[in-house]
This record gives structure tokens, sequence and C-alpha cells, in this order.
């Protein structure tokens, strides 16, 4: 048998037919669903006058659109209510479940599929949102979907698709001191840019990668669309189902153990063929900031950002627009430059370990007068496990506040906004323009870089802390 | 979905390189629960200012673009979010074709499923277009579905694209994907019965 690839073998086993000349019918294991977007598809299927095809694989949440402070009160905004109260409604008439705004499961989308165990290794996964991608961290094809999407696998289970090129990126070696799964996906980016990875679907392997924690990983493959690629991948090892084991929607007994020996088999063979190998050293890679307004505009927290003759001449012009946009000159260092919001959180840093970091550093510290911080836990199981390791008193002692679950300010669609003209060290995924509301300037960090600027209200190095 | 034809327009020219999902159609627009109306907010803050007037130097406030139907933009055009509202605010400003020298995988699916077609041409092509329409604001581009191929009207420049042909019929004939996986349900149930993972979580 021909060596395949780890995307291969997910691949080949969710093809249904294939078109000849076109894409492969792939037949998708889960459908996640939030408030954004869903609504067209919803109506999509009450015009076709047909019901959902599989709603067991059908899960829906609320995430987007809502506020995270008194969340037992009805939403303020009223488009931001419209559009929850729209996804509660489509659920009851579709009969989905839904773990929406007071329910104990109610979370970012992408945090709740693996703390739930919706998410493993081997399915085929996707969402109306581009950082599906998450779950790939499991072994599984996830990547995020349009609307009209989302409305073929509701009416059949089974989107059009055509085969991306794979692509592995070879992490080996130790991180050093302050350097954490953030900086590794942002340093990849910052090597090949926004665009490096489109078209491919990536499996990131390698002895760091191996060393990481689940959540860690999950970091990585969430921002792998920051690169362009459709999804990232990571094969299931013994991390993976340690973190599977027990949890509420996993197999159980005989059938986890089942499965567990189909998992041992989504590896990619030895002798199989990439259409594109990259490797780096964990030794090179440090603490990374964004200055820019693209993922791809990353540099070592201590370093400077690239003179104009650095810049092809083509982006030449997106560069000059990018650092006006963001107010700081080629060339510069940003260390010690003031900024006054901080945001932990989002679908790439919210979760327990994520907060625990965070906690970790801040102990016995302050938070600087000037900053305005968010933290915010990506579920509220991850609130209430946070509440249960103190970590709420911990930041609290810090001058921080833990809020309640949702997307809060990576994107500028519920309550939480940074201002127009501000600097924002956020631990999301994209520093866009206007991302984190109109006008407001994001740079993209770890938590443990996040933590550092927030008790130093500038720009610093992690790795002049004591860190454990 | 509207069936494509050949087009003939003269272009709005963006010369901007990864431009997102986030500035096309900025998050707080995608509140709407239907598909229409997304293009009166298109390229939002780079088209008005705070106060709601229209900023001047903005191509599309210029009315030396105006009923242009054909959008040209910079490399890596589409990329960040899945939000499909996107490809509806271009296709509702009028736009049936965006050309670039390269676009993200989602938006271009995207795209493909809203009878808005994705042009992916040469890096040069492209520097081609943003040079020629710095000379004259009215040249035109002529895109054939059928045959393929781009073409800057009067000029003598021309360049073939790639489209799968699958998605090549469905745009001609107007076709829709669900009514082609609709039909073929019998195939679906029967690959359920085999599916590894299924027989796992039942």
């Amino acid at each position: 048998m021909a060596a395949k690839t780890l995307f291969d073998k997910v691949w080949d086993a969710h093809v249904v037919t294939e078109i000849k000349g076109g894409p492969s019918v792939l037949y998708i294991d889960k459908h996640l669903v939030h408030e954004v977007t869903s609504p067209q598809a919803f109506a999509g299927l009450e015009k076709r006058g047909i019901s959902l095809f599989r709603l067991q694989n059908t899960l829906a949440t609320a995430d987007h659109n809502v506020p995270t402070k008194d969340q037992h009160l009805p939403i303020k905004e009223a488009l931001s209510r419209q559009q929850v109260e729209k996804l509660s409604e489509n659920c009851d008439k579709f009969g989905v479940t839904l773990y929406g705004l007071g329910h104990p499961y109610q979370g970012i989308v992408h945090v709740i599929g693996p703390e739930l165990g919706v998410t493993l290794p081997g399915m085929t996964m996707v969402c109306g949102d581009s950082h599906t991608s998450t779950h790939g961290a499991f072994g599984s094809i996830a990547f995020g979907i349009g609307t009209s999407e989302v409305e073929q696998v509701m009416a059949t289970q089974c989107l059009m698709q055509s085969k991306p090129k794979t692509m592995k990126i070879e992490i080996n070696g130790k991180l050093g001191k302050g350097v954490v799964s953030k900086d590794i996906i942002l340093y990849i980016i910052s090597k090949i840019s926004a665009a490096g990875g489109t078209g491919y679907f990536v499996e990131f392997a390698g002895s760091a990668i191996r060393s990481l924690s689940m959540e860690a990983r999950m970091t990585i493959c969430n921002m792998s669309i920051e690169m362009g690629a459709r999804g990232g991948m990571i094969a299931p090892d013994e991390t993976t189902f340690e973190y599977i084991k027990g949890r509420e929607f996993a197999p159980k007994g005989a059938k986890f153990d089942e499965a567990v020996a189909y998992w041992k088999t989504l590896f990619s063979d030895e002798d199989a063929k990439f259409d594109q190998v990259l490797t780096y050293k964990a030794e090179d890679i440090e603490p990374m900031i964004t200055y820019g307004t693209n993922p791809g505009m990353g540099i070592k927290v201590s370093g400077h950002i690239p003179a104009e003759t650095e810049i092809d001449a083509a982006s030449r012009l997106s560069f000059k627009k990018s650092l006006e946009y963001m107010d700081f000159q080629p060339g510069a260092s940003l260390i010690g430059k003031q900024v006054n919001y901080v945001f932990i959180g989002s679908c790439t840093n919210s979760r327990i370990e994520d907060l625990r970091m965070v906690a970790e550093f801040v102990k016995g510290k302050k938070k600087a007068a000037n900053i305005n911080a968010y933290v915010i836990p990506g579920s509220k199981q991850v609130e209430k496990q946070a509440i249960a390791e103190g970590i709420d008193k911990v930041l609290a002692e810090a001058g921080f506040e833990l809020r309640e679950p949702g997307c809060s300010a990576c994107l500028g669609m519920n309550e939480d906004k940074v201002p127009k003209g501000e600097y924002c060290v956020s631990t999301s995924n994209r520093n866009f323009e206007g991302r984190q509301g109109p006008g407001a300037r994001t740079l993209l960090a770890s938590p443990l870089t996040a933590a550092a600027v927030a008790v130093s209200g500038k720009i610093v190095d992690v790795r002049d802390f004591n860190l454990n | 979905m509207e069936k494509f034809v050949t087009i003939t327009s003269n272009i709005t020219p963006l010369a901007i390189e990864d431009i997102d999902t986030d500035q096309i159609i900025p998050a707080r627009f995608l509140k709407a629960t239907t598909r229409e109306g997304f293009g009166d907010n298109l390229f939002r803050d780079w088209r008005y200012d705070e106060q709601n007037n229209p900023k001047k130097d903005f191509v599309l406030n210029n009315s030396d673009y105006a009923g242009s139907r054909i959008l040209v933009a910079g490399k890596n055009f589409g990329c960040g979010s899945s939000r499909e509202h996107a490809a509806w605010a271009i296709t509702d400003a009028g736009f049936k074709v965006v050309v670039s020298s390269f676009f993200a995988d989602i938006f271009k699916n995207n795209a493909l499923n809203n009878g808005l077609l994705p042009v992916q041409v040469s890096q040069q092509f492209l520097n081609t277009v943003f040079e020629k329409v710095q000379a004259d604001k009215n040249i035109k581009l002529n895109v054939d579905l059928e045959k393929q191929k781009i073409e800057i009207v009067g000029h003598n420049v021309s360049e073939s694209f790639e489209i799968n042909d699958y998605k090549k019929t469905c745009l001609i004939n107007g076709y829709d994907d669900i009514d082609y996986l609709l039909s073929i349900k019998d195939k679906i149930e029967a690959y359920e019965k085999g599916s590894k993972y299924l027989s796992l979580v039942k």
C-alpha cells in the first residue's frame, strides 16, 4: 500500500464519492454552528422546505455577539441580541442542540468542542468560522467554511471539496525561556507570510510540537489559517488520548479502547510525500510580537520593525499603509512603547492553561495604572475551573478581572472594543485594521508576553522577568 | 444562482495586498440575518469617515470608476475571516468579477458559491492592469469564462486563467452544489453505514 500522510488517511476515509475533473464529496462528522454565519443557512433550508440531514452531528453555541458581563441579563445591543435570539429560534425550530447563554457548556465554539470531548482524532469537522482549524490539534481535518457551505452541510452532511496540497512544518528542539506555543506560530507565519500556506493543509510535526500540551497544540492549529492554510493538524499521541479520556461526549470504556486503537493508526507514514516541507529549530524562536496589520508582520519582541528596503517592492505600499495605521516607524524597536490595553482571551488563548500561565506570572505583581485589561475565559467550564483553582482571586489581587466567556475583544461584534488609536497587546489571532474596534491598533503576542505588558504598562521582553 | 456570462467592464483598482475580509466588511456589520444590503458597507472604514462622509481619496468614491463590475486588487485578496458576508457585500455593490494575483481559499469558495468569479492572474498581468489604469481610468477588462481568458480591451494584453471544470459548469449554468448533493442522498447513507468514525461514537 502506498505511503500516506495523516491528512490523506483522514481525507480518504471521508470521501463519499468523487466528481470527475471536479471536487470530492466529503462527509462531515461534526458541524459546529454559531450565531453569525448560520441565520442565512437556516433560512436557505426553510426556503427549500428541508430539515437538517443529521441532527446528531450538529452542535450550536453563541459566542461572537455575547457580552462578557451580566450574561444573565438580556444583551443590550439590539442587533447582537437579535442575532443570538435568531440562533435560539432556529435551533428550536430545527431541533439542533444549543449551548446558548446561561448553559454550563456555553463558550467559544473552538474551546467547547475539545473540552466536551466532541472533537476527536480522525474526524472531519467544519464550522462557519475560519478558526475551526483549531480542532486539527487532535488529528482531525477541521476547517472554516462560508454560509453557503454551512447550508450544504446542514442539508446533506457533506461538502464539495477539492483536495488541497499538503505541507509539513517540522519544529525540532527545545523551546527557550519565555517562549510558548503562540510564539512558535507567530514565528512560522512571520517566516512564510500571511499567504504562505494558501492552498495547503499543514501538518505540524517534530520534537518541539510533540512536547506540547493539547492546549498549546490548539493555539498553533488555531492560527494555521493566518498563514492562509486551509487548516493545520497534529498527529494524535498519548498526550491526545490522555486529554480526551473521560470527557463528557468522548467514547467510554471498551469504545474508548477501540477508538484509541484506531487513532494510533493516524500518523504520516515515514515515506509519505508532502508537497512541501519546512523545518525550523525551536532554539531560534524567541518571544514574538506583531507590528503591522496582518499576522505575518511579526518580529522578535527584542528585534526591530523591518526597514523599507527589506520589503519586496510589490509589498511596499501595503507595508507603508500598515505602519501608517499603526503609527510605527520602519526600523524602530517596540520595547518601551506604551500600550493602554491588554486582551487575554479568544479561541487562540483562552483555555485553562493560558489563564494558569497568566495567573502564575501576575501573582504578587500589580497591573500598571495605565492598563485596561480584559481577561476572558473561553467557556463557562474554563471560567468554573479558573474559579475553582483560585485564578480569579490571583487576577483580582493583581488588578485584573476575570469576566464571562465569549469572543470578547478579539473582534468588534460585542461590547468589548478597543478605542480608536489605542494600542492593545492581544492574545487573539488577528491584528487587522479595525479588528478590535474601528481605529484600534492590535499587537499579537503570547499570554505570557501579554501578562508582562499588563504589569509593565509598556512593551517588554518577558525574559527580563524571573520565570519559573 | 444567476448564470455567469462574459463581462466587459471598466475596473475598480485597489492596489493593496493582503486585503482581509474585516476590511471588505467589518465585523460590526455582520449582524443581519439575511444576505441582502451588505453592499452599503463594503470597505466601510476605507470608504467613509467617522461622520459617515465619503472619503474623497478612496477608489469606490471616485466617479471615474462608477458602474464598474470588476474589482482588481493586490495579492492575497480575501484573507482572514470565513464570513461569506464579504462575497455578499462585493456582489451587492454590483461586482461580478474580482481579479487578483492570489486569493485566500475560503474567500474563493465563498465567491464561487455566490456567482462572483475570482480570476487569478500573474503578478505581471496585475501590475500591467494597475499601470494602464493609472494612465487611462477608463480601461476595460474582458472576462470570458467559457474561454477562461482575461484581456485588457484594446491593449492586446491577455492571459488565460484556471478554474475547476465543475465550478465553471456551475457558474455558467447557475447550478447550486446543494441540488447535486441532495440528489446523491443514497450514496451518503451508504457511506454512513461503513464509517469508522460514526461506528466509534454510536
